[in-house]
């Protein structure tokens, strides 16, 4: 099953200076598993787009299906939302308790989860972020990474079938990055938790299955990581970029090394490197 | 207007249970026209020693001693020495307010008692300075782009004419462009008016290729104070600091570990690419 089916989605902000036209016409379809990053620069429409997935946006045209149930359907609100889980820029504005686990816990809470399910729940999500060691800390003594972590373990603990991280590394040190990043990719790539990451930095994106790009409420690339940042010319027309390894490797070919043209990462260019000798 | 910082301890919640040491025996000084980066894990106390250098927070021990001022002396006047050391904070855009661009930059000047005669003067030129056009004066801040309200967040700042600007992550979510835009402007700023500015960055790439000096901070410690060639040549130490090194450096050192005649630092993707052609040249004719 889908987990989104979005069709000719459109979304219109009004403001006192008129409308904006944030989406015109997004279809996009996430299956069960998948890793998608979405990039696109700021205005773009992107995190209009992510606040359709939980209904937080409704729909100004087209429709949103999560997995098979309408956004639209006023009914249907809290099911969407609790399969949806969002994790935002701010590590500090989600976190609601003065405890780890009880943070945690709170969703479920509110869901009317029994409490010994909701025990275990924490207990289980805490271990599938690395966390578990720190149920009792107060969130804001914890790092930026660890902070995001407990928010991305507050979202498991409601059982979603789909995590959206909004920009959820753009305030974290390079450490802190790497600690989200690892989480997702493992709860991805070992669980099957499919997910949507929404990111400036195209070395995250890169690790995705799967690479869309928006432009003025529109997609207008979507493929293979390689496929997508392949388009360097187009992405920089967008006012993007290409992961710094994929630039360098076009700098070397430009310079007569014979790189082929697909790669992304330090190491794939390393082995490339070590392979024309 | 240098800045010296000697021997600053400074402790959060002194004397309660939550007592925390957030800077433990700095000495540091900035010079005038100096560019300086300062790098540090989230909660390192990057941010608590930002605002030592404007008044903002008080040592609780040692001195901070701004153009001659000490700034926990009895009777000194914070007011002007904070609008000479321009601090924009991490998501400046958050504090815009006004109903226009215009009167939002103009904000700083006017409450600096500066002619009215003057203002209009200096809030263009505030606002050519972060590359913004001046049709948008009339506009509401909030129907701008998110790198176009944090330039004019910017731009409130450098209205007042500091001599020192300090910029708290001014790139944090801005996409590319924006970012590479928001980043030559202040370059430009520090080449054109000599100002001495001070960029706290969580982007090794950024840091490498813009600034003179770098300073890390780890627990409330500086522990290097160095060229960024000197300092990224410490690649391990700064991965247990919840650090890095720019993704060129990175190459070098997985190549050097191959065995490739690679130096150790690159700190701009050109040269990263001149190492590694000279690199694979060599590696030709000794084959």
């Amino acid at each position: 099953m889908d987990i989104l089916d979005i069709a000719d989605l459109h979304h219109i902000y009004r403001g006192h200076e008129g409308e904006t036209i944030a989406l015109a016409g997004v279809d996009l379809v996430v299956s069960e598993g998948e890793f998608v990053a979405v990039i696109g620069r700021n205005g773009s429409g992107k995190s209009t787009l992510a606040k359709h997935f939980n209904a937080i946006l409704l729909p100004g045209g087209g429709r949103v299906l999560v997995a098979g149930l309408d956004t639209r359907e006023e009914a249907l609100l809290w099911p969407v939302r609790q399969m949806v889980g969002m994790v935002f820029q701010h590590p500090d504005n989600q976190i609601v308790a003065t405890v780890v686990e009880e943070d945690v816990a709170f969703g479920p809470e509110n869901l009317g989860v029994p409490t010994a399910e909701i025990i275990a729940r924490v207990d289980a999500s805490l271990r599938q972020v690395n966390m578990e060691d720190y149920r009792t800390h107060a969130p804001h003594l914890l790092s930026g990474g660890q902070k995001q972590r407990v928010a991305i373990a507050g979202v498991l603990a409601m059982r979603p079938r789909l995590i959206v991280l909004d920009e959820a590394t753009a305030m974290l040190d390079p450490i802190g990055r790497s600690e989200v990043m690892n989480t997702i990719l493992r709860l991805n790539r070992e669980e099957g938790m499919t997910a949507v990451l929404i990111t400036h930095h195209m070395d995250e994106a890169v690790k995705a299955n799967r690479v869309v790009v928006i432009d003025q409420g529109q997609i207008v690339l979507s493929g293979t990581p390689a496929e997508v940042f392949s388009q360097y010319e187009l992405l920089e027309a967008l006012g993007l970029d290409v992961p710094v390894a994929a630039k360098l490797s076009i700098l070397l070919a430009e310079s007569g090394l014979p790189l082929p043209a697909n790669i992304l990462t330090a190491e794939q260019l390393v082995d490339e490197l070590c392979r024309l000798n | 207007m240098p800045i010296k910082l000697e021997q600053v301890d400074f402790v959060y919640a002194g004397g309660s249970p939550f007592e925390r040491a957030a800077l433990k025996g700095i000495n540091l000084s900035f010079l005038d026209g100096e560019f300086v980066g300062i790098i540090g894990q989230t909660g390192s106390g990057k941010s608590t020693l930002v605002q030592m250098l404007n008044g903002l927070l008080k040592p609780t021990r040692g001195t901070v001693t701004v153009n001659g001022l000490v700034t926990t002396a009895k009777g000194v006047k914070l007011k002007s020495l904070r609008q000479e050391v321009g601090l924009v904070f991490q998501f400046a855009e958050y504090q815009l307010f006004a109903e226009t661009v215009a009167a939002d930059v103009a904000f700083g000047p006017e409450n600096q008692g500066v002619p009215a005669s003057e203002i209009a003067a200096r809030v263009d030129q505030a606002l050519l300075n972060v590359g913004l056009p001046l049709e948008i004066k009339e506009r509401s801040p909030f129907e701008l782009s998110g790198g176009q309200m944090r330039r004019v967040a910017i731009a409130g700042v450098l209205a007042m004419n500091p001599k020192v600007l300090i910029l708290d992550e001014p790139t944090a979510g801005l996409d590319p462009r924006g970012r590479d835009e928001i980043l030559s402007r202040i370059r430009e700023l520090h080449r054109q008016r000599g100002i001495t500015v001070i960029l706290v960055s969580h982007s090794m790439e950024d840091v490498a290729r813009l600034v003179d000096r770098l300073v890390v901070i780890h627990g409330g410690q500086i522990v290097y104070d160095a060229t960024p060639r000197e300092v990224f040549a410490h690649g391990s130490s700064l991965k247990t600091y919840g650090l890095g090194v720019p993704q060129a450096t990175e190459v070098l050192g997985l190549l050097k570990t191959k065995g490739w005649a690679v130096p150790e630092v690159a700190l701009t993707l050109d040269e990263a690419r001149q190492a590694i052609v000279r690199a694979y040249q060599l590696r030709r004719e000794l084959a």
